[in-house]
């Protein structure tokens, strides 16, 4: 990994990063919150210290970022495993899974319980009337209503292939995987695919047809590790193997979908019912906004002070050079419109996760607005008075210092105004990529479509903004005041 | 020596276009020469050659018996002063700090600064209180006479004046002459004054010197040139303008 070592030292300083603590992450889904904090909950009852990563953008960020050793924990799917990260054939044991994780440094440790993968639903009362358990039955009873979701009618790991297992030989409508919970309610439906661990099986009482021809791939939820783990958590983590069935996952997930638990003390009761004595109350809303809100101010001020300082230097490098000074504008101009997602996102192969791809990220958008400001700002300086200083022998440096530098310090800090503002705006994304901060709760709150969790990250965020403005109005008003007057008298 | 600017046979293009050429001219110590001409005669880059701001395409200049030299310009300037029209003055910095700028990158000391401004402010007849001010706190006359004592500052041996006057009202002016030629004398300056205002030059500058379409047309003492006209277009400017 490529690292700056400037910013690595800066990041030593960082109050957060403080002590050794185990890098719990999760991928940004119900399921994956609560497993992450199911094992952070169970490594602090341990005597261990955590540090949460919830809600990481995706698959790829979480496996890159445990392989970069940004992160110590986070659960897999077995099947995603084979699939997605080491793209292998069909069918591969863990043992063999293991191994190739090995050779990269990491390691599975023993599955969870249960299995996250297609299942085949049925009205529970459709299912009694017909003693419905198994898949196979389903040849007998072609006059049922099977309504399946569009994914599930293309995907070779579904409809297709089941077909063919199964010996099917009828082809179902299809339907937005929302809205087949809802038919299957109503009863215009009686059977449709889910996900064995869907919240919803519960609410809506429906009845899984048992896989009884082993078609479907297994999705077996497993902690991946570091090897480096020390081996005091890796027990602790060991002893929630075989701990979580389908419907106790199912459960958990619908009392957090359906019942608006969070997913902290639905982790609590979980980790009681199965005989661990978590202690209450991790999950204080005040201590994650101070947390949160510090991280996010960091993030802002770290990349905001570079940017300042690279942009102001820049500006004084170039702006006397019409083409140069062109060519750089163009190039900031050209950042800013990279969409924040991606350009996070393409900071994830040069500095793996956490705050330093964040940092660089927001600093080459904080770059653009002060570098065009100070450039006009410099490049519009009275020309008479640019004319006196050269006269008066003023040298290169001094023409700088005493001229050019003072009288375009109003247009400047306006510059730096609307990067800091951009910049706690755009930090919020951050979070995406395990960077932290007031994004966390908005990610989370997106995953589980919780308002008040998205609200938590986002007025604190807003206020933040307008503080911002407040804080840079008294700068303008203490540093240029005489300047401000008077560039405001007709000459 | 007595003559602190000579010019032999020079020229001066901007893009292949001559602004002047065979320009041969030359400046006595301690008096004060009048450049006279319509805008865009070529008056205005006259001053940048002789500070060096721009370059000679062909002839000879010197400058305070040296050719202009080709490093250490900064140091060069500080030997000349300059006054532009509408003064200049650094709108960020209080009269006193526009004044003794130069002073104090020069690492003059505290003492040698303050007199050097009250003699100066005397001169010029400021009060000593405008010091703290800032330009925009000032009329235009008295940014004007701040702008002559900055230039001044240094005790240079030659002082450039750009319309330095043109942008004040005729009552203020008059009272500015009298400042400037007190100044003038008592500080025994070269002085190089471009206008184009002729009543103005025949007040101040003991020399004149008319230039019209790239070159000079007429040059010399000035009671002598109002006397006697070289063309019949200097004559009819003479009798419209006085």
């Amino acid at each position: 990994m490529k690292r700056l070592v400037v910013t690595l030292a800066l990041f030593g300083w960082l109050p957060l990063n403080a002590g050794e603590p185990i890098v719990v992450a999760s991928k940004n889904f119900t399921e994956s919150y609560l497993l992450g904090e199911i094992i952070a909950q169970r490594l602090e009852q341990a005597g261990m210290e955590v540090d949460r990563r919830f809600g990481l953008g995706g698959t790829l960020i979480c496996f890159e970022a445990l392989l970069a050793g940004e992160i110590d924990v986070y659960v897999e799917y077995s099947g995603t495993l084979e699939r997605t990260i080491l793209k292998l054939g069909q069918r591969t044991s863990i043992l063999e899974l293991n191994e190739r994780l090995l050779s990269r440094g990491l390691s599975l440790l023993s599955p969870l319980g249960f299995n996250n993968t297609y299942a085949i639903a049925v009205r529970k009362e459709v299912a009694e009337e017909f003693s419905l358990e198994r898949i196979s039955q389903l040849t007998d009873y072609r006059d049922l209503r099977v309504v399946v979701s569009h994914e599930f009618l293309e995907r070779e790991d579904g409809w297709p292939g089941m077909r063919r297992v199964y010996g099917f030989d009828w082809i179902p409508e299809g339907i937005e995987h929302g809205l087949a919970y809802q038919a299957m309610a109503d009863g215009s439906i009686d059977i449709t695919d889910a996900y064995s661990t869907d919240g919803e099986l519960q609410r809506y009482d429906l009845t899984v047809l048992a896989d009884d021809k082993a078609f479907f791939p297994t999705y077996l939820a497993m902690p991946l590790i570091r090897d480096d783990l020390s081996p005091r958590a890796q027990a602790a983590i060991e002893d929630l193997a075989g701990t979580l069935d389908d419907s106790s996952m199912a459960s958990l997930n619908a009392s957090v979908v359906f019942e608006g638990a969070d997913f902290a003390s639905a982790a609590t009761n979980h980790l009681r019912s199965i005989g661990f004595d978590v202690a209450d109350g991790r999950s204080n809303t005040f201590d994650d906004l101070i947390r949160n809100t510090q991280r996010h101010l960091w993030l802002t001020a770290i990349a905001l002070l570079t940017a300042t300082v690279v942009g102001i230097v820049l500006a004084l490098a170039v702006f006397q050079v019409t083409w140069i000074s062109n060519a750089v504008l163009y190039v900031a101009g050209l950042l800013q419109t990279i969409p924040s997602i991606a350009l996070l996102a393409l900071m994830i192969p040069i500095f793996g996760i956490g705050m330093l791809p964040a940092v660089v990220a927001l600093f080459l958008y904080s770059l653009l607005p002060i570098v065009r400001n100070s450039v006009t700002a410099l490049v519009t300086v009275d020309p008479v008075l640019r004319r006196v200083g050269k006269a008066m022998g003023l040298t290169r440096y001094d023409e700088l210092r005493y001229v050019y530098v003072p009288l375009a310090m109003p247009a400047i800090l306006a510059g730096v105004r609307t990067a800091a503002v951009i910049s706690i705006g755009t930090a919020t994304l951050a979070a995406f990529i395990g960077a932290g901060g007031l994004g966390d709760p908005i990610v989370t709150g997106l995953a589980l479509n919780d308002t008040s969790l998205i609200l938590q990250g986002a007025i604190p965020a807003a206020v933040l903004a307008i503080a911002t403005e407040l804080m840079f109005e008294g700068i303008e008003r203490v540093l240029v005041p005489r300047h401000l007057k008077v560039l405001e008298q007709p000459r | 020596m007595d003559e602190c600017v000579r010019l032999e046979d020079v020229g001066k293009q901007f893009d292949g276009q001559w602004v002047f050429r065979h320009v041969s001219l030359t400046l006595p110590q301690r008096q004060t020469t009048a450049i006279v001409g319509e805008s865009g005669c070529g008056k205005t880059t006259l001053l940048q050659l002789i500070n060096g701001v721009v370059s000679v395409d062909e002839g000879v200049l010197s400058v305070l018996n040296a050719p202009i030299p080709e490093t250490g310009l900064p140091a060069f300037r500080r030997k000349i002063g300059y006054a532009v029209q509408g003064a200049g003055l650094f709108p960020h910095m209080t009269v006193q700090q526009n004044v003794d700028l130069m002073a104090r990158l020069e690492g003059w000391p505290e003492s040698k600064i303050r007199n050097r401004v009250r003699r100066l402010f005397e001169l010029m007849g400021l009060d000593s209180a405008l010091g703290t001010r800032y330009p925009y706190q000032l009329s235009g006359g008295q940014q004007q006479r701040v702008g002559l004592c900055r230039a001044m500052m240094l005790e240079p041996p030659l002082l450039l004046l750009d319309e330095p006057f043109s942008a004040i009202d005729p009552i203020t002016r008059e009272e500015i002459y009298g400042h400037f030629e007190v100044l003038q004398q008592q500080e025994s300056v070269s002085a190089l004054l471009v206008t184009h205002d002729l009543r103005e030059a025949v007040r101040l500058a003991q020399f004149l010197v008319f230039m019209g379409s790239g070159q000079i047309l007429q040059h010399g003492e000035t009671a002598t040139v109002i006397e006697s006209p070289a063309s019949e277009s200097i004559r009819r400017l003479i009798e419209t303008q006085l």
